[in-house]
C-alpha cells in the first residue's frame, strides 16, 4: 500500500529536517537527500555546526530539547522530518546524553504533532532495543519483544524513543512514521565505541562467550534511510545485512590479536582504559551484547522495499577491515610460508 | 543395524584424526598451486597440506556460521570427532530404524532425555551426523546457553535455545530439529526411575511441528540411564550453584574428577516411524485437545519403543 501513496506527488518529501546533522550519519543522509531535485529544502539541525560541507543543506544551530524546534518547523513548513539524533556513542556524562536523546525527541515530536504541515517521520533507532539475553531466541522479528529490555544506555533511550513515537502515531494517524532498528554500523566513516574497540591493541574477549554480531554498512544505512524518506514505508523495521559473524571469527579476519578475559575483568579494564587510556570504556550494553550478541531478521525490509543491502554483516567487516589497514596476522604469515615450502616440496 | 559400519564419505580406515578434503568450497587453492595435483602426491603430504590449509581457514576466520552460530566445519572436524569416540568405543551405539528419518526437509525427532548429564544429545548428534548425514539441531535447555563456554560450543555444534520461535525458524528452513521434551525432569530423575518417560513439557512441539507442518519421529535412546546413575541429589548445594539439581552417584561427587567419567553402558537408538500430522492442518496448533491428544500418542509412542529396545539391548554394560 505504501508504494501506492508514494507514487501520488502530494505525498513526496519537499521540506525535509534532518536532526543530528553534525554527525556521521546525518551529515551523510542530509548530503544525500539534498542531492535529490524533487526535494525543494533540506534543512540540518546540530548543536555545533557540521564539520563536512552539505551541499545545499542550509544548516540551523538549534538544540532540539528546546521550543525553539517547534517554530523551525512551523516557519519553514517542513513536512518530513528525519531524525537521526539518538546518541549512540558514549561521548560526555550520561545524564546529559540522556536528556539529548529523549528530552530532545518529546520536545520534536511534540513540534511534529502540533504542524499542520506535518506529513511523515523517519526515526532512527537501534536493535539495541531487542536487549541481549542468553534467553534470547536466536532472531529477533519486528514483533517480538525483548526477553530482557534493556536497563541502561542508549538502549533504554531507544526504547522510549520508540514509546514516544508510538504515542506520536496514535495522536497523529495521518502521519507515515517509519522506526529503523539499525544494527551495529561499520565502513570507512563510521566511528563508534565498537569501532574504537575493535582497533584496540589487544582486544579483550568474554570468556566463555562468542557472541553472533551482525552489521550494517554505512552505505546501506544511508540508503535505506533514503528510501524512508523519499518513498512511503510506514512501519518498524530492522536493518542489518545479510548474515552472521561470531566475533571470534571477526576478530580473526580483522587480524586482531585478542585475548578472553572473565566478564567482571572486563568492566574494570574498560574503566581502566577510560580513564588512563582516553578510551571511551565499556557501557553496560556494549558488554551484554559482547556477550549474548543479537540477530535480527530483516525479511520485512526486504520484503517492503524490495531491496537488499549491498553489504553482508561479512563485506561491511570486510570494508571496515580494509579501509583500517587491519588484516594479515603474525601467525596465519607463518602458515602461509609453511604451506608454500609443503607446495614446492 | 550395526553402528560400526562405516561412512562411505569418509575415507576407510581413518577414525579419530579425521582427513578434510581439498579445497572444498574455496575458489582459489592458495597452497597447493605450484606442487603436482593431488593424486600424485604423497598421501601424508596431502594430509598435511590438508591440515594446513584449515588451520590457516580457522585463523583467517574463513569460514561460515548461520544465523544460530552453526559452524559446521568446525563441527564436523573437531567437535563431532571428539564425541565420536564416546559413540563408537565407549558406548558402542547402535542405531537402527534409520530408515524412519527423511533424507532432506524439515522434521522434527522427538526422544527421551536421561543421563544426570545431557550426554545422549551429543551422542544422538554422532548419530544423525554419521548414519543420517544430516546436521541434528537441537533445542536445548535455557541453563546451557547461561554458561560459559557451553552455550558457545552448544550454538556452534548446531544446536539453540528450546523456543517456539527458534524451532519454527529451523523447521522452516527445511532442518533436522530434535528435542527432548521431559527436560530436566528426565535428565535428573532417579535411578530407580529409569526409563519411565516423565511429562512431556506442555506440547509446544507438538504445536511446533503441527505450524511447521512437519513429520514427528520418535525416537528411545536406550543406554543413557546407566552413564550416570542419580542415587540421590544435594537440594541445598544446587541451589547454590544456581542448578537444577546437584547429582550423586556411586562415584560422584567421592571419587573427585573420576567421578565424571561416565559408566561405559551399551546404548541403542532407535527411530521409530513418522507420524505425520499433514491431516490435521496448522490450525488444529491452536486446539488444546488435538495438541494434548498427540503429545500423549507420541509419549506412548516413545515409552513403547523404549522398553522394546531395552529388552532388545539386554545386559546394560556388555
Amino acid at each position: 500500500m505504501g508504494r501506492t501513496v508514494s507514487s501520488m506527488p502530494s505525498a513526496a518529501a519537499r521540506v525535509v529536517l534532518v536532526t543530528g546533522v553534525s554527525r556521521f550519519l546525518g551529515a551523510r543522509v542530509a548530503s544525500t537527500l539534498q542531492a535529490d531535485p524533487g526535494i525543494e529544502r533540506v534543512i540540518g539541525v546540530d548543536t555545533v555546526p557540521p564539520t563536512t560541507p552539505l551541499g545545499r543543506t542550509e544548516f540551523v544551530r538549534v538544540d532540539i530539547r528546546t521550543p525553539s524546534i517547534a517554530k523551525i518547523i512551523s516557519s519553514a513548513e517542513v513536512d518530513t522530518v528525519v531524525h537521526l539524533n539518538l546518541v549512540t556513542n558514549a561521548s560526555g556524562p550520561r545524564s546529559k546524553v540522556k536528556e539529548f536523546n529523549v528530552i530532545g525527541t518529546m520536545q520534536l515530536l511534540a513540534a511534529c504533532q502540533r504542524s499542520p504541515d506535518m506529513r511523515k517521520l523517519v526515526v532512527r533507532s537501534s536493535a539495541a532495543v531487542y536487549g541481549s539475553s542468553p534467553m534470547d531466541p536466536a532472531v529477533f522479528t519486528e514483533r517480538d519483544e525483548p526477553v530482557e529490555a534493556p536497563t541502561s544506555g542508549y538502549a533504554k533511550d531507544a526504547v522510549e524513543v520508540e514509546g514516544y513515537v508510538r504515542g506520536l502515531r496514535r495522536r497523529r494517524s495521518d502521519l507515515t512514521v517509519s522506526v529503523l532498528r539499525f544494527a551495529n554500523f561499520l565502513g570507512p566513516g563510521v566511528d563508534s565505541p565498537l569501532t574504537r574497540y575493535l582497533r584496540m591493541p589487544v582486544v579483550p574477549t568474554v570468556l566463555g562467550f562468542d557472541p553472533r554480531l551482525q552489521f550494517v554498512h554505512e552505505d546501506d544505512g544511508v540508503e535505506v534511510l533514503r528510501r524512508m524518506t523519499v518513498e512511503d514505508h510506514p512501519g518498524c523495521f530492522n536493518v542489518a545485512g545479510d548474515g552472521v559473524l561470531l566475533l571470534s571469527q571477526a576478530l580473526r579476519r580483522a587480524g586482531r590479536p585478542y585475548v578472553p578475559v572473565p566478564a567482571p575483568s572486563i568492566s574494570t579494564l574498560g574503566d581502566l582504559g577510560r580513564r588512563f587510556a582516553g578510551l571511551s570504556g565499556f557501557s553496560p550494553e556494549l558488554q551484554r551484547w559482547l556477550t549474548y550478541g543479537r540477530v535480527i531478521d530483516t525479511t520485512a525490509l526486504v520484503g517492503e522495499l524490495a531491496w537488499r543491502p549491498k553489504y553482508g554483516s561479512e563485506a561491511a567487516f570486510a570494508d571496515f577491515v580494509s579501509a583500517q589497514g587491519l588484516g594479515r596476522s603474525a601467525p596465519l604469515e607463518l602458515i602461509d610460508r609453511l604451506g608454500a615450502a609443503l607446495g614446492r616440496g | 543395524m550395526n553402528a560400526h559400519h562405516h561412512d562411505d564419505r569418509r575415507p576407510a580406515g581413518e577414525q579419530g584424526a579425521q582427513v578434510i578434503p581439498l579445497n572444498t568450497a574455496r575458489p582459489e587453492p592458495r597452497i597447493d598451486e605450484p606442487g603436482p595435483p593431488p593424486s600424485e602426491r604423497h598421501p601424508l603430504e596431502r594430509r598435511a597440506a590438508a591440515g594446513l590449509a584449515f588451520l590457516r581457514r580457522r585463523l583467517a576466520g574463513e569460514y561460515e556460521v548461520d544465523e544460530f552460530g552453526f559452524d559446521p566445519e568446525l563441527n564436523r572436524t573437531v567437535l563431532l570427532p571428539l564425541a565420536r569416540a564416546l559413540y563408537e568405543r565407549w558406548f558402542r551405539v547402535e542405531l537402527s530404524g534409520q530408515e524412519n528419518v527423511p533424507a532432506d526437509g524439515g522434521a522434527l525427532i522427538v526422544a527421551n532425555h536421561s543421563g544426570t548429564v545431557p550426554i545422549d544429545g551429543i551422542m544422538l548428534s554422532v548419530g544423525v551426523h554419521d548414519h543420517l548425514h544430516r546436521d541434528l539441531r537441537l533445542l536445548g535447555a535455557d541453563l546451557i546457553y547461561q554458561v560459559p563456554m557451553l552455550g558457545h560450543l552448544s550454538r556452534k555444534a548446531g544446536h539453540t535455545l528450546a523456543s517456539p520461535a527458534d524451532a519454527t525458524r529451523l523447521l522452516g528452513k527445511g532442518e533436522l530439529v530434535g528435542v527432548f521434551p521431559e527436560g530436566f525432569k528426565g535428565v535428573g530423575k532417579p535411578f530407580a526411575e529409569r526409563y519411565r518417560l516423565q511429562r512431556f513439557g506442555r506440547g509446544g512441539f507438538v504445536e511446533t511441528a503441527l505450524r511447521a507442518n512437519v513429520p514427528i519421529i520418535p525416537c528411545a535412546i536406550v543406554g543413557a540411564e546407566e552413564i550416570y546413575p542419580k542415587l540421590a541429589e544435594l537440594k541445598p548445594l544446587a541451589r547454590l550453584l544456581g542448578l537444577p539439581y546437584f547429582p550423586v552417584t556411586p562415584t560422584f561427587p567421592w571419587l573427585g574428577p573420576a567421578g565424571l567419567v561416565p559408566l561405559p553402558s551399551k546404548w541403542m537408538i532407535q527411530f521409530g516411524e513418522p507420524m505425520p500430522l499433514g491431516d490435521y492442518g496448522p490450525d488444529a496448533a491452536d486446539d488444546p485437545m488435538t495438541v494434548f491428544n498427540l503429545t500423549d500418542h507420541v509419549r506412548e509412542n516413545v515409552q513403547q519403543m523404549l522398553y522394546d529396545t531395552l529388552l532388545r539391548r539386554g545386559p546394560a554394560f556388555f
